[in-house]
């Protein structure tokens, strides 16, 4: 007779198993969901309007600038006023309930109260304009806004992201005249793509003189 | 080993109710991130066009003081510089000191202005105007506009420069202001090359050198 039964031979064992299980199942869990491409990629909020991207970007093909008309000159791109869509909305749709809080925000100059989706930390300094100036598209920080009804934050803004581009900008650059353009690309075929934006992209990189900032100081500032 | 096993299939489990809850990267979510150490994040600091419950209207961009003049660099006209505050034609659309419309474009008429200005003309104006300018924009087929002006009418290319720029700064009927949205020599540079493109339509074969003509057939 022995104070511990049998069984309890495969105790160390099993709770070696268990943590070393346990532990690789928390790390993976950690690394896959304590990321920004985890927390913040796929937000999508009610909006206060059904407003559309993809009728007015897509079908419409209206520039993004028509509406953001701060994004080539400061640092932050701004929401239209109600105005502005009262410039089409006073005769499309001209009664349409959707629109009412539009119509009103037009009358009485109250704000709209749309919800922000792509937001940086407070402690970091991003400028739209000296990206957007320097061709790069909306659509590598936003993703593919025109085909979006409800605006999704498609990209995870994190900080590897940014550094991830600004470590080389020529594989992300185009022509700064394409950049609200998001569909477009050097070439349909993918090959060809691929060899114009190393070529072309170098070529961009010089003549704009565009650095790559690495340091701290660049973004938090 | 049925110990083992029955640990295992709970240890199976739990990662799959983890995996249920939490779902996969990239899926759609109504509610705002979390901020799981959320040390700086957000500080007491006015950022623009947000809710803001110091300023009487609830947000935090202001308008400026009523009068305020803005910093800037003058215009370069073709009398020279301009500040923004000045009654000049450029900034007012008007002959200096009367209620006339100036008559011409009071910017010097380059290349890269009328760049500018188509850029500026795709951006703001295509969309009911048309990159022609004939009124068939977009929102004719889609919005079901039909009032808009066609920009080769005989009365708009007879129209003074300085009144164009009127009906883009304040509006006119139906179409609203773009004062607001388009800045001061943008509005000229659209101006410029809208004149190009009513031009593109009033021009004959005559208006070509020979040798261009040549090149046309
Ligand atoms: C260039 C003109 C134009 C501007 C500016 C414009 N819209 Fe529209 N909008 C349209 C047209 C055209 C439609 C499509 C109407 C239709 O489907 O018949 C539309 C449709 C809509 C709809 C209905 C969407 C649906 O699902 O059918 C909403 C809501 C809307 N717009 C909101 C806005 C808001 C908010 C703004 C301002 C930020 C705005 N629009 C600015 C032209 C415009
Ligand atoms: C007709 C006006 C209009 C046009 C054109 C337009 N937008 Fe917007 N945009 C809005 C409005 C209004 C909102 C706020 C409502 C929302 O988030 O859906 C918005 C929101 C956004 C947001 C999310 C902002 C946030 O809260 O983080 C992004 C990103 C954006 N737009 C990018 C673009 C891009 C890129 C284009 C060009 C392809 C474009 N927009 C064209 C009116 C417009
Ligand atoms: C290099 C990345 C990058 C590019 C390129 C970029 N954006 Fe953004 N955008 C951001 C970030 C980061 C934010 C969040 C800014 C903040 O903290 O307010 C943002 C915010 C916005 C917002 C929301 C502003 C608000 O306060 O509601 C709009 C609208 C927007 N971008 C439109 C655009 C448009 C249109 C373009 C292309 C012309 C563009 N962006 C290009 C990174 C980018
Ligand atoms: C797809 C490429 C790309 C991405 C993504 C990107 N950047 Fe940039 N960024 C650039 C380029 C190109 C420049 C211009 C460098 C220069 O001045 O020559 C730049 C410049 C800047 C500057 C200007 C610094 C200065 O001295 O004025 C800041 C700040 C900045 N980026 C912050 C950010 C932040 C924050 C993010 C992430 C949200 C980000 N960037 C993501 C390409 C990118
Ligand atoms: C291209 C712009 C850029 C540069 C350069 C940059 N950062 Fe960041 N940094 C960011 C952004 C964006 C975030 C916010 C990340 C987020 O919210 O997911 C950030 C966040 C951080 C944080 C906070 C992380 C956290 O989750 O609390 C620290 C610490 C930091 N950066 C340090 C540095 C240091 C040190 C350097 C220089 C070696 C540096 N950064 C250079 C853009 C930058
Ligand atoms: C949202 C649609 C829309 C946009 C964008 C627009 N317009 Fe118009 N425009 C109209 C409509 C509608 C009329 C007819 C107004 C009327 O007769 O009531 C008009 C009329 C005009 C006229 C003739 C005014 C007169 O004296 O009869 C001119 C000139 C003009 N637009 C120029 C422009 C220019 C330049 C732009 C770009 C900055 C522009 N428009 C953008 C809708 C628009």
């Amino acid at each position: 007779m022995s104070l511990f039964p049998k069984w309890t031979n495969w105790l160390p064992l099993c709770i070696v198993g268990c943590l070393a299980f346990g532990g690789a199942a928390v790390t993976a869990a950690v690394t896959y969901y304590f990321t920004p491409k985890y927390t913040r990629v796929g937000y999508e909020p009610v909006q206060p309007v059904p407003f559309s991207h993809k009728i007015h970007a897509g079908e419409l093909g209206m520039d993004c600038r028509y509406c953001h008309t701060g994004v080539e000159k400061s640092w932050f791109s701004n929401i239209p006023a109600a105005s502005t869509c009262m410039n089409c909305h006073n005769q499309v749709l001209k009664d349409d309930p959707r629109l009412a809080i539009v119509r009103e925000s037009a009358r009485t100059g109250k704000a709209i109260p749309w919800v922000q989706v792509h937001i940086t930390p407070d402690y970091v300094y991003f400028n739209h304009a000296v990206h957007v100036r320097r061709g790069i598209s909306c659509v590598e920080c936003h993703g593919r806004i025109d085909e979006m009804d409800e605006v999704q934050h498609a990209k995870p803004l994190s900080m590897s992201f940014c550094l991830n581009c600004h470590r080389h900008p020529a594989a992300f650059i185009r022509p700064v005249s394409k950049v609200t353009d998001l569909g477009w690309q050097w070439s349909t075929n993918a090959d060809e793509a691929a060899h114009l934006q190393r070529v072309e992209g170098a070529k961009l990189v010089a003549h704009m003189r565009v650095q790559s900032l690495q340091n701290c100081s660049a973004c938090h500032r | 080993m049925r110990h083992v096993l029955s640990i295992a299939i709970i240890l199976l489990a739990l990662c799959g109710i983890v995996v249920g809850i939490a779902g996969f990267r990239g899926r759609m979510s109504r509610r705002p991130p979390i901020e799981v150490f959320s040390d700086m994040d957000r500080q007491p600091k006015l950022r623009p066009q947000k809710p803001d419950a110091f300023f009487p209207n609830g947000v935090s961009s202001q308008l400026p003081v009523p009068g305020t003049v803005a910093r800037s660099q003058p215009i370069q006209t073709l009398d020279g510089p301009v500040y923004p505050f000045e009654d000049s034609p450029v900034n007012t659309g008007l002959v200096t000191g009367t209620t006339n419309f100036a008559p011409a474009d009071p910017l010097p008429v380059t290349m890269s202005l009328l760049r500018r200005g188509q850029a500026r003309f795709d951006i703001y104006c295509a969309p009911c105007h048309g990159r022609l300018g004939d009124g068939n924009g977009i929102t004719k087929k889609i919005g079901d506009m039909t009032a808009v002006a066609d920009l080769h009418d005989a009365r708009i290319v007879d129209m003074a420069d300085g009144e164009i720029f009127n009906t883009i700064t304040r509006g006119k009927g139906l179409m609203g202001a773009y004062g607001p949205l388009i800045p001061v020599r943008d509005r000229w540079a659209i101006i410029a090359y809208l004149r190009t493109l009513q031009l593109s339509w009033l021009g004959s074969t005559n208006d070509l050198t020979a040798r261009e003509r040549a090149a046309l057939k």
